[in-house]
């Protein structure tokens, strides 16, 4: 009954014989034990399980990991490079958009992908964006002020490349 | 100066681990050969068990276990207990349900434990748990709070009325005089809106038996894990207290919901043990969450206020009819009794206070402590109340409040509910935020909404607390069965190292770095040389946990203290070293310094030598470990004013928050950033409470709202930031670094002044949660709406 699967997952490719009804998440976090993915809900709604399928967000819990064969994958364990935080992260933890940390993978990986489409986004757009990731600890105060800075970093890191 | 000690806006220690995905909560553990429980639930809100039949699930593939009420009862283990005896007026206490760990001959609520099934998988338990059979009995449900005095129906048999006490506070004939002479009662009908907590970690929990050594140990989702181990030994009888080790890891999240003793953990644990040693774990699913943790709130209310001709408060008299639920949860007894009907005095020198509650059982999820728990019906009832009776005596809102505020002149102040507040400004916070919110300019921007076709209100609530809920002698002469002070142990290494070890949980409060700041001042160490740990009974000294705000003002405390008794011992080392007079010896900065003299040892040289005590005072124990334990002397009372804005479309009654200030005396501040924080996170659920949060049942007892889906939880769009100020403190004076708690203050003040400020806009008071369909509905009957006509 088992099905394979492939994948890369944070650079490194990896496959595995799952159930067919297995989620991406559950793949992820029983499979490759990578437990920053976090299951807060099972409608979908809480977006703790938010990770980046080829490049963008994505909510595990709402994909078979069946439909993400071939694809290139990156959970919140695999955002820094060469040991360097993304400054999505930095932000996160300079500006106190974090508390009780359950739902702050899923946050930095969806603020991570609206930067992508979306380099200098309004207070309103961030607020509209953050609509499929709930948090119950920071009243998202602080979640916004750290992706408002984190935009201004990433652009300021966009101009000194050039 | 000591860097990133006490008032320093440092960053949080335990950021690393949570942004890049390494926190570990309950769910993110495996044991080795560990089995997966699936609990099945009641599908009905009230019903006899006539007949369960386990074979089919029993022979269902890897299936390990099945155990009911019945396997409970053949064990003999205890029953789930409520911590706190309450009386009735009549001097009886308080009628407890029985709550067994699974349903035993009925079931009250929906999703109440039938049973449990344990399975080598999580799919195959689940599956087995859909197999088994249940034949139920249907009875009628007591499904709402205002029919179940009388109701034909009993959720527990041995309960009349479904009343489980009727008590009182204060002076019911000092408050009846006062209003047979008033000039003027405004009285009101409230309903405080019951609410689900919702932290975003589900619950979990991992029970292990180990047949070896015959010891327990369970993982689990707890604010306070040595209350876990004492319960479920000396009430559930599952394991002797010094053989059972209860961890709480990273826990995602609390409000409240995670301080009380479950049946799921208890029966993982038992579990463990029935299936011969291998670990039992279990994960909540959201709706499990929805259907079973605790919820909060739950009120209905009558409530009056006597006033003088000039708007002074003469007396307040408060009735109130509060939901436990199908049972007594951990906690509930004192929620709506002395954690409510004692802070009925708000900031207010009201003379007079009486205030009776009848708490019922209904066919509903038990109801318990929710972020700020008895003190957020407190304050909005006040709050409203205070809002409705300006209006009716043409008196400004905040003018009316400012009259009757007791006056910083006038602390230690005696309310006439039982609480001596120690220290506060009222004035200053309400000043603060009037000036930051622009008070005087709200007409202009009113009108200026106007001309948009907007409804503009502004709407004031002043708030007061009561936090770190002590003496222990005083609460347990209220009926407290436990203890309420909070330990701690400073343990230094051979290298200078300081090990923090605390009896309260961090579980998003960000104690790691604030302990580590309140150390590094105390004794002068660097603030990354200090370790915080907590959470796991067998390393941490036996604590209380982290509730009602208590973890700085209590158990910051005992680490001071203790801090207190390292410079102690230190200062004898350094004497004996410096060979100086110990009275001679000062300590500062990391120094024990002879007094005049610029001769002085590092507290470093010291630990050394006491680790290495060759030179060393004669008949002094070796060794640099100290602990303590605080109870204090009083309740901390945080208070402040906030102030919001609004802006109503009366065309479709959405309420937009176009401001809001939060003035705060939180007393002293270890860390401002960590703090601010707190506050947005309470302003946001208590805005949730006053316009998005509601739970529902219908009249047969099925929750309406159990899921993300049908419960509206507060998303990034639904608020707006916040302007916070956390400076106008006045030292407390109930511990020695003058703090207050704060975790809980947003959540208790903000819902009054969402509420009044829409009011303000529309012309009539909306129950919260003011939705739109709620706003829109009271725009039409408004007389506003009928002046426009």
């Amino acid at each position: 009954m088992a099905i394979a699967v492939s994948m890369t997952v944070n650079g490194k490719a990896v496959g595995a014989e799952i159930e067919p009804r297995a989620l991406l998440v559950q793949f992820l976090r029983e499979h490759l034990r990578l437990t920053g993915t976090r299951v807060g809900c099972d409608t979908g709604q809480c977006g703790a399980c938010t990770v980046h399928v080829n490049g963008r967000a994505v909510k595990s819990c709402l994909v078979l990991a069946a439909q993400a064969q071939g694809a290139q994958v990156v959970t919140i364990e695999g955002l820094a490079r060469d040991g360097e935080l993304h400054p999505m992260q930095v932000a996160f933890s300079e500006h106190h958009g974090l508390q009780c940390g359950f739902c702050t993978p899923g946050m930095i990986m969806s603020a991570a992908d609206l930067l992508q489409r979306n380099p200098d986004p309004t207070e309103h757009e961030v607020r509209e964006w953050l609509e499929g990731n709930l948090c119950r600890c920071t009243g998202y105060h602080n979640i916004v002020k750290a992706i408002l800075a984190a935009a201004q970093t990433m652009r300021g890191m966009a101009k000194a490349a050039e | 100066m000591v860097e990133k000690g006490i008032g320093a806006r440092v960053p949080r220690k335990e950021d690393l681990r949570f942004i890049t995905g390494r926190g570990r909560y309950t769910d993110d553990i495996n044991q080795p050969g560990q089995a997966y429980a699936v609990f099945v639930r009641s599908p009905h809100a009230h019903a006899r068990i006539k007949r369960i039949d386990k074979a089919p699930a029993l022979a269902m593939p890897g299936v390990l276990a099945v155990l009911d009420g019945d396997d409970v009862k053949a064990d003999g283990l205890g029953n789930l207990i409520c911590g706190w005896l309450v009386k009735s007026k009549d001097g009886s206490p308080m009628k407890m349900g029985k709550h067994p760990l699974l349903a035993q001959e009925k079931v009250r609520y929906v999703g109440d434990r039938v049973a449990v099934v344990v399975a080598e998988t999580p799919a195959q338990a689940k599956d087995a748990a859909e197999s088994l059979v249940v034949e139920y009995e249907e009875l009628e449900p007591v499904a709402e709070l205002d029919r179940a005095h009388g109701a034909a129906a009993l959720v527990h048999e041995e309960v009349a009325n479904n009343l489980c006490y009727d008590w009182e506070l204060g002076d019911k004939a000092a408050v009846e005089a006062a209003f047979a002479k008033a000039h003027h009662v405004t009285k009101m009908e409230l309903v405080n809106n019951r609410l689900v907590p919702n932290a975003m970690e589900p619950r979990a929990a991992i029970g292990h038996w180990d047949p070896g050594q015959d010891a327990y140990t369970l993982w689990l989702t707890s604010q306070n894990p040595h209350v876990h181990r004492l319960v479920i030994s000396a009430f559930i009888g599952i394991a002797p207290e010094h053989k059972l080790r209860v961890v709480a890891p990273d826990v995602g999240g609390g409000f409240g919901s995670k301080i009380f003793i479950y049946g799921e953990e208890c029966v993982v644990l038992w579990a463990s043990k029935k299936i011969g040693g291998r670990p039992v774990k279990w994960v909540a699913e959201r709706s499990e969450s929805f259907l079973t943790d605790a919820h909060g709130r739950d009120h209905v209310t009558t409530a009056e206020l006597a006033l003088d001709q000039e708007g002074n408060f003469l007396a307040l008299r408060v009735n109130t009819k509060a939901n436990l639920g199908a049972y007594m949860s951990t906690f509930s007894s004192c929620i709506p009794t002395y954690l409510y009907a004692t802070l009925l005095a708000g900031q207010y020198k009201t003379p007079a206070i009486y205030c009776d509650v009848q708490a019922y059982y209904t066919n509903t999820v038990p109801v318990d402590a929710y972020r700020g728990a008895g003190r957020p019906e407190a304050s909005f009832l006040i709050e409203t109340l205070v809002d409705q009776a300006a209006i009716e005596m043409g008196m400004d809102p905040a003018e009316i409040r400012r009259k009757n505020f007791i006056p910083k002149t006038a602390f230690p102040y005696q309310t006439p509910v039982a609480l001596v507040y120690d220290t506060g400004d009222y004035e200053a916070c309400l000043d603060e935020a009037l000036k930051l919110v622009d008070y005087a300019g709200f007409p202009a921007r009113r009108a200026e909404s106007e001309r948009r076709g907007k409804l503009r209100g502004i709407g004031i609530s002043c708030y007061i607390e009561a936090c770190g809920i002590a003496p222990s002698a005083v609460v347990g002469s209220l009926g407290a069965g436990v203890g309420l002070w909070e330990s701690a142990k400073v343990r230094f290494t051979h290298t200078g190292k300081v090990q923090v070890l605390t009896g309260t949980h961090t579980h998003g409060q960000g104690h790691e770095t604030t302990f580590s700041q309140l150390v590094a001042e105390k004794l002068g160490v660097p603030y990354e040389d200090v370790e915080v740990i907590h959470g796991d009974t067998e390393k941490t000294p036996v604590g209380m946990g982290t509730y009602g705000s208590r973890s700085l003002a209590v158990g910051g405390e005992a680490i001071v203290k203790a801090c207190d008794k390292i410079i102690a011992k230190g200062k004898k080392i350094a004497a004996h070293l410096l060979e100086a007079s110990e009275a001679d010896i000062e300590f500062k900065d990391g120094k024990f310094t002879v007094a005049g003299t610029d001769k002085s040892k590092t507290i470093g040289e010291v630990v050394f030598a006491a680790y290495v005590p060759h030179n060393y005072p004669a008949g002094l124990e070796p060794g640099m470990e100290e602990g303590a334990f605080f109870d204090p002397p009083n309740f901390t009372f945080p208070a402040g004013t906030y102030v919001c804005e609004v802006e109503v479309d009366p065309q479709t009654g959405k309420v937009d928050i176009v401001k809001f200030v939060a003035v705060d005396d939180f007393g002293n501040v270890v860390n401002p950033m960590i703090v601010e924080g707190q506050v947005h996170g309470g302003l946001v659920q208590g805005i949730g409470q006053a316009l998005l949060e509601g739970v529902r049942y219908d009249e047969s007892g099925q929750l309406l709202t159990g899921s993300y889906m049908d419960y509206c939880m507060p998303r990034a769009d639904d608020v707006p930031s916040f302007e916070v100020v956390t400076s106008r403190g006045t030292a407390c004076t109930s511990n020695s670094l003058g703090v207050k708690g704060c975790g809980e203050a947003g959540a208790i003040g903000a819902p009054a002044a969402v509420i009044n400020a829409i009011r303000n806009a529309i012309g009539v008071r909306v129950e919260m949660p003011a939705t739109p369909e709620r706003v829109w509905r009271a725009i039409q009957s408004s007389p506003l709406a009928k002046a426009a006509e």
